[in-house]
């Protein structure tokens, strides 16, 4: 039988704000356990928590850019459950107004198949704390410094039927929350979590399976494997006649499986009423429309930007524009230097290259888009070529703020060699000794030209202008064959 | 509505309390007095009534993102039945 697999997403996103959501200790990441703590984040009894104006902005400019009717009054519940991360035994959350709702977002996937996913609510709430377990005796301690950090949880309809989405939705909400500036959304450092809903049906039925919900899943990778898993895993069992139960499952990254939580074998019972110590939270229109207008250029719009007024690709344009950080580079580099397709050049051979190599993040990139310019100024005056170029470029991107590219290109000896005369000189010498390749060329193997000019440039140490060792070589063989 | 000793039970599960045969029972007529007593509120027609968020009418208590000191560890841990120089001790809960 062939099964479809439907999965829901709820993406947990700590937004950057200063401060918590509930009190003033600051939201700083890492820290000595619990010494980012006050009374009111560590829930003594009395203590009285204020909510944070940034929090609300950012959450409400996160509901707009994913097209969110925004709640214009709105209330927190208190989600109660007792467990060590939370130190008031419940969590401050919205139940019934949540901020936003009834959003979307449109995807292209990664195989050009576009893909609309509804989102059902955003809501505001606060962040747990760290359990750090003893390995010998029988003790955990809390480390309550995340406890209070603002999150909002972003709820989507069922609407992912592949693997391949769920990447392109995430990526989408990365490059969105950069772009406002509201999260850094790193899944490694836990500023983004996605919990996955996932059930399976046989393919065109119209009811739903009985869904499982995966947590821990910390990485794109790992929701590639974890869903592959868990899907293989309900398959399996209705095909031998079992069925599925509803239940939490925890993703275990080092054994590639995931496992039911035993914690949350007891039936979910929040018992939510409302937060009696918050008053409500209401936003007027104009506020939405003070952040609507300061709204920043996204991806989408960027990429087809790219498209019209700098000639790229779409496929390069989408990654470019995809993150911030990269379409900063791009935009100002070619600011300066007015050379689109070369900067383009670069970014996506080169950095590109750097980030599946060598795990270069983009928001790490330190490389100053003067410096880029001023790079690919030399290489467009043909000072030195591309080849040479690679070396240059990559000593530059790891180098220090004070790389200097002339002094590099000097010590080195890389600038290009264009004299003809040395140029078809070391032509003559390749020709003459190799007579075995000139034999084959005469006879009609005509790929053989690559093999000369590839011989030629590297008597050349790769410095020489291939377009004139190109013309070179093709001249000196068509004189040969006249002969 | 009505207080058994299975909802007593529920409840204390709920909130890891460990409750005997004779506390049941004695939450069972404390707890059935309390939300009887509440049940008279139910007498009250409140057809038009919007619900009660808050008891003062106010929105928007807010305060700007500005950091301040937190507490001294020692000051966060001393009130804690355990713990270590750097943190709470609790029983180990592992999921």
């Amino acid at each position: 039988m062939d099964w479809e697999i439907v999965m829901g997403l709820e993406v947990h996103v700590e937004l950057a704000t200063k401060t918590k959501i509930f009190c003033s200790c600051t939201t700083e990441f890492g820290g000595a356990p619990n010494t980012h703590c006050c009374p009111v984040c560590t829930g003594m009894p009395g203590t009285l928590p204020i909510l944070n104006k940034q929090v609300l902005e950012y959450a409400v400019r996160a509901g707009l850019a994913l097209n969110c009717d925004i709640t214009r009054y709105n209330k927190f519940d208190r989600k109660n459950y007792f467990y060590p991360d939370l130190p008031k035994a419940y969590q401050i959350s919205q139940l019934y107004l949540p901020f936003a709702q009834n959003g979307h977002v449109d995807l292209k996937t990664k195989s050009g198949k576009d893909v609309t996913i509804r989102i059902h609510e955003i809501h505001m709430e606060e962040d747990a704390g760290k359990l750090v377990h003893s390995m010998f005796g029988d003790a955990t301690y809390p480390d309550y410094n995340r406890c209070g950090v603002p999150l909002i949880e972003i709820v989507s309809e069922p609407d992912f039927r592949e693997t391949e989405e769920v990447i392109a939705y995430l990526a989408k909400l990365k490059s969105t929350f950069e772009y406002l500036g509201i999260s850094d959304c790193k899944m490694e450092q836990g500023s983004m979590r996605a919990d996955v809903n996932l059930s399976v049906r046989p393919k065109g039925s119209k009811e739903f399976g009985t869904r499982t919900e995966m947590k821990n899943i910390n990485s794109f990778k790992s929701i590639e494997r974890a869903i592959a898993f868990e899907s293989k895993r309900q398959i399996a069992l209705l095909e031998s006649g079992e069925r599925v139960i509803q239940e939490t499952r925890r993703w275990d990254e080092n054994k590639g499986k995931t496992f039911a939580m035993r914690s949350k074998e007891n039936a979910q019972d929040y018992r939510y009423f409302p937060e009696p110590d918050i008053p409500p939270v209401s936003i007027s229109e104009e506020e939405i429309q003070h952040y609507i207008s300061i709204c920043p250029e996204f991806a989408d719009a960027k990429a087809k930007r790219y498209v019209s007024d700098f000639g790229l690709s779409e496929e390069d344009a989408g990654i470019i524009a995809g993150s911030k950080y990269f379409a900063q580079l791009f935009e100002k580099t070619v600011e300066l230097c007015n050379d689109p397709s070369e900067v383009r050049y670069w970014i996506m051979t080169q950095i590109l290259y750097f980030m599946n190599e060598r795990n270069v993040q983009p928001e790490d990139i330190k490389l100053a888009p003067e410096k880029f310019a001023q790079f690919v100024n030399i290489v467009k005056a043909g000072r030195i070529n591309r080849q040479v170029g690679k070396t240059v470029f990559e000593n530059m991107f790891f180098g220090s703020d004070d790389f200097d590219i002339e002094k590099f290109i000097k010590d080195n000896e890389l600038e290009q060699v264009d004299d003809s005369e040395l140029i078809s000189k070391t032509v003559q010498n390749i020709i003459e000794s190799n007579p075995k390749a000139v034999e084959q060329y005469k006879s009609g193997q005509t790929k053989i030209v690559g093999f000369f000019i590839g011989q030629v440039m590297k008597q050349l140490k790769g410095k020489a202008n291939p377009a004139s060792v190109n013309k070179a070589v093709n001249d000196a063989l068509e004189n040969l064959k006249e002969d | 509505m009505q207080i058994t000793n299975e909802l007593v039970s529920y409840v204390a599960n709920l909130s890891r309390i460990k409750l005997d045969e004779n506390e049941i029972s004695e939450m069972q007529s404390q707890m059935s007095e309390i939300v009887n007593y509440m049940d008279i509120l139910n007498q009250l027609d409140t057809e038009n009534i919007e619900p009660l968020s808050h008891i003062f009418n106010i929105t928007n208590v807010m305060r700007d993102d500005e950091v301040r000191d937190s507490y001294e560890r020692e000051e966060i841990l001393k009130n804690a039945p355990a713990h270590t120089e750097e943190a709470f001790i609790v029983p180990k809960t592992v999921d």
